[in-house]
């Protein structure tokens, strides 16, 4: 379960089961890695928080942070430790209880998601067999957190915004969840690790599977967008309609988990994305499939920041939906198609078309 | 049901969480719903001032909007009556301050109609060119903050590039961008600067290439058209009963240019289309404003290579005493019609002077309107309406 045989770590490893217990030193190797997947993915949300500023500067024709360190590297730092030392203030008639838990629902499911994400060979902290639905269900449990936060607000603007994310989330995991599964139905595997192994042979899914792959895939960004509630599907926190939506009473790093939530769930999609159609950590035609020393993790990142570039470029360039065209476009249309690409992917498969 | 009155949102409601307003008896029903009151503002980012509405909604569904005035009411027309008409100019400024020089524009023409002074045929082509850039001005915030209040927010960084260029000719005509205060009874404060004409044409030009690139990012856009298409549609006779003017009336296929029918300035010289669009949705009143920057820049090229020479200023008394009578003057704002009523009794001040604000009329189409669309469509009519909070609440 615990595979991480990397030169340092499997040092670690040794010397941990020299000085203690099996126990023992099992116990403290899961927290050591728990550690270090938390630090990870709180530096990966906020220099995240720090592209999507200055991807927007470039759009918006400005210049972005620029201050703090070089090219504002150390801005979104700066955010942070300001964020942790203020206050953490509610109103008086909140649901204190469901308030305060909110924010870790939140954060805690993205972070549980990323546990199985493999980013290279070695580094992957569960290789488990269901892998795909591990991550369907994981990321589904994060919306109760948005729910009871605008609920617990005893807020208006908060409520309507909770409600619209329930609507929202719930709709477009469908699309998400089918067009996973027409991708799963090309692999036959749910095991994240198998799905890029095949993918080593035959070339990426997306190239395997063409036409319905193509599609899956489109669905799957236009349904990965919606999920993590950014624009154009920011209806959520649509700041023009209702202030900041679900966090308009959260302060200090109650917001900041809602905040970088958000962002770790953008990385989610992006990653899912790109195991499931570009080959993970595999390098683009093989070209650094024979050098050893060659990082992996830097492909799958390659291409993961690709995918959130992409993302971003939706959000600065096009107008929020409206609620009810939200839906249309779930049940009206993406859904019907999305049904239709699974038969025709199971189709293509049965007369063995794909590549 | 009887209409939500003021004095409903004013009761303080004590609600448990969850249960916003719902009776005992109505919790255990599940499928009941029940309307609420949501105050939409004075604080709003869709505002765009301190406009408070107060909305009754059930769930998404708009049932009543009623805007609540006075979080800016400065009593401008009172004051008024207390200064001189030099003095009063600069009181205009501050109603709609996007359109400042116009408004001044407006006090002065009702000024020189009453004290019978013909201006230069400099100051007139003077005052259009700059009325016509402060239109185009005006319409480029607009056009940021509509795309940002469909949720584009690249599309306010682009309107005020442009915006920033007419702003410092303006900085540069008469030391203020914003306020400018550049008109005066009689005439104009100073000549213009020796770059003006430069200045305006490379604006001109630039701002011609820079047009299409705002059809490119939002008009064409499909979620924007979906937004704002059949959206907050207001007949031609609702326009014409509610006494709206400006883009909002012209959207909706009601003719009232002010400039094209009743000409002041310099206006009756110049050719230009009256953008009249029929469908009276917010996409129509949008296009409309669109059209009218080409129209205004189609204006300002007719004019600026021929600025005739002549006195800046027609010579008045230090102290202005108009006769007794009353008096009307109107002009067409980037929000409609703005009409300057004064009521004189022969002394240094107006009796009373009354402005007729387009901002006003407008807003009290807003609840006709939106009755019945959610409330992303009430934040998209807003926009195409283009309030600007202190030219509505004097």
């Amino acid at each position: 379960m615990m595979m991480i045989p990397l030169n340092i770590t499997k040092t670690i490893h040794d010397w941990l089961y020299s000085v203690m217990p099996e126990n023992a030193a099992s116990i403290t190797e899961m927290l050591l890695i728990a550690i270090a997947y938390l630090a990870l993915f709180a530096v990966a949300g906020l220099y995240l928080v720090l592209l999507e500023r200055k991807v927007a500067a470039w759009f918006q024709l400005r210049l972005g942070p620029n201050r703090v360190g070089p090219f504002g590297l150390f801005q979104t730092m700066a955010d942070a430790l300001k964020l942790l030392s203020k206050e953490l203030t509610s109103t008086d008639k909140t649901d204190k209880f469901l308030y305060n838990l909110a924010p870790f629902f939140v954060i805690t499911t993205s972070l549980i998601a990323l546990s199985v994400f493999p980013f290279s060979k070695q580094f992957q902290a569960f290789d488990i067999n269901i892998g795909v639905f591990f991550l369907i269900a994981v990321s589904s449990i994060g919306v109760i957190g948005i729910l009871i936060g605008g609920w617990s607000s005893n807020n208006k603007y908060a409520m309507i915004g909770a409600m619209r994310s329930g609507v929202q989330t719930i709709s477009y995991e469908l699309s998400v969840g089918l067009s996973i599964i027409t991708m799963v139905l090309l692999t036959g595997t749910l095991q994240l690790s198998e799905i890029i192994e095949i993918q080593r042979t035959g070339g990426w899914l997306i190239w395997q599977g063409h036409i319905p792959a193509i599609i899956a895939f489109m669905i799957f960004m236009i349904a990965g967008t919606a999920e993590t509630n950014r624009a154009p599907f920011d209806l959520v926190e649509a700041e023009s309609e209702l202030g900041a939506g679900f966090h308009t009473e959260y302060s200090g790093m109650k917001f900041a988990y809602f905040f970088l939530a958000e962002f770790i769930n953008m990385f989610i999609i992006a990653s899912i994305a790109v195991v499931l159609f570009f080959g993970g950590w595999l390098s683009p035609f093989g070209i650094t499939e024979g050098i050893t020393w060659f990082p992996e993790v830097l492909w799958f990142l390659i291409k993961v920041l690709i995918i959130i570039f992409l993302m971003m470029w939706f959000r600065w360039t096009f107008p929020r939906l409206r609620i009810d065209q939200l839906l249309t476009l779930e049940w009206k249309y993406l859904l019907p198609i999305n049904l239709v690409n699974l038969v025709v992917m199971a189709i293509i498969i049965w007369l063995n078309l794909t590549f | 049901m009887r209409p939500i009155s003021y004095r409903d949102c004013e009761r303080n409601i004590t609600l448990e969480p969850g249960t916003q307003n719902m009776k005992p008896e109505t919790i255990n029903n599940n499928f009941k719903t029940e309307e609420y009151f949501v105050n939409m503002g004075p604080q709003h980012p869709a505002a765009h001032g301190v406009l408070r509405l107060i909305l009754t909604i059930d769930g998404e569904i708009i049932k009543n909007v009623e805007p609540d005035l006075g979080y800016i009411h400065r009593s401008i027309e009172k004051m008024c009556e207390r200064d001189s008409y030099q003095q009063i100019v600069h009181l205009t400024d501050r109603m709609d301050y996007l359109s400042s020089h116009i408004n001044n524009e407006a006090v002065c023409l009702t000024v020189e109609k009453a004290l019978e002074i013909e201006v230069s045929e400099r100051v007139k082509v003077i005052r259009t060119i700059i009325s016509e850039l402060t239109r185009i001005a005006s319409h480029c915030l607009w056009w940021g903050v509509m795309g940002m209040d469909v949720g584009a927010l690249t599309t306010y960084f682009y309107g005020f590039r442009d915006r920033e260029m007419i702003n410092d000719i303006f900085e540069e005509t008469c030391g203020a961008r914003l306020t400018m205060n550049y008109n005066i009874p009689g005439g104009l404060m100073f000549d213009i600067h020796p770059n003006f004409v430069k200045r305006t044409k490379d604006f001109i030009t630039h701002f011609k290439t820079k047009l299409p690139e705002y059809d490119r990012l939002l008009t064409g856009n499909v979620i924007f058209q979906k937004r704002t298409k059949g959206v907050g549609v207001l007949t031609k006779e609702d326009a014409i009963s509610f006494g709206t003017s400006g883009p909002v009336a012209r959207g909706s296929g009601f003719a009232n240019d002010v400039r094209k029918r009743h000409h002041y300035s310099a206006y009756d010289r110049v050719d230009f289309k009256e953008a009249l669009f029929t469908e009276g949705d917010s996409f129509a009143r949008y296009q409309v404003r669109i059209m009218e920057m080409w129209e205004a820049m189609k204006i300002i090229e007719q004019l600026i290579d021929t600025i005739p020479e002549g006195d800046i200023k027609t010579p008045t008394n230090a102290v202005i005493k108009l006769p007794k009578g009353e008096y009307y003057q109107r002009v067409e704002t980037a929000r409609g019609e703005l009409g300057v009523y004064i009521n004189s009794t022969g002394t240094k001040n107006p009796y009373r002077l009354k402005f007729r604000s387009p901002g006003f009329s407008n807003l009290s189409v807003l609840d006709h309107i939106t009755k019945g669309a959610k409330i992303g469509d009430l934040v998209a009519t807003m926009a195409s309406f283009d309030f600007v909070i202190p030219d509505i609440d004097r």
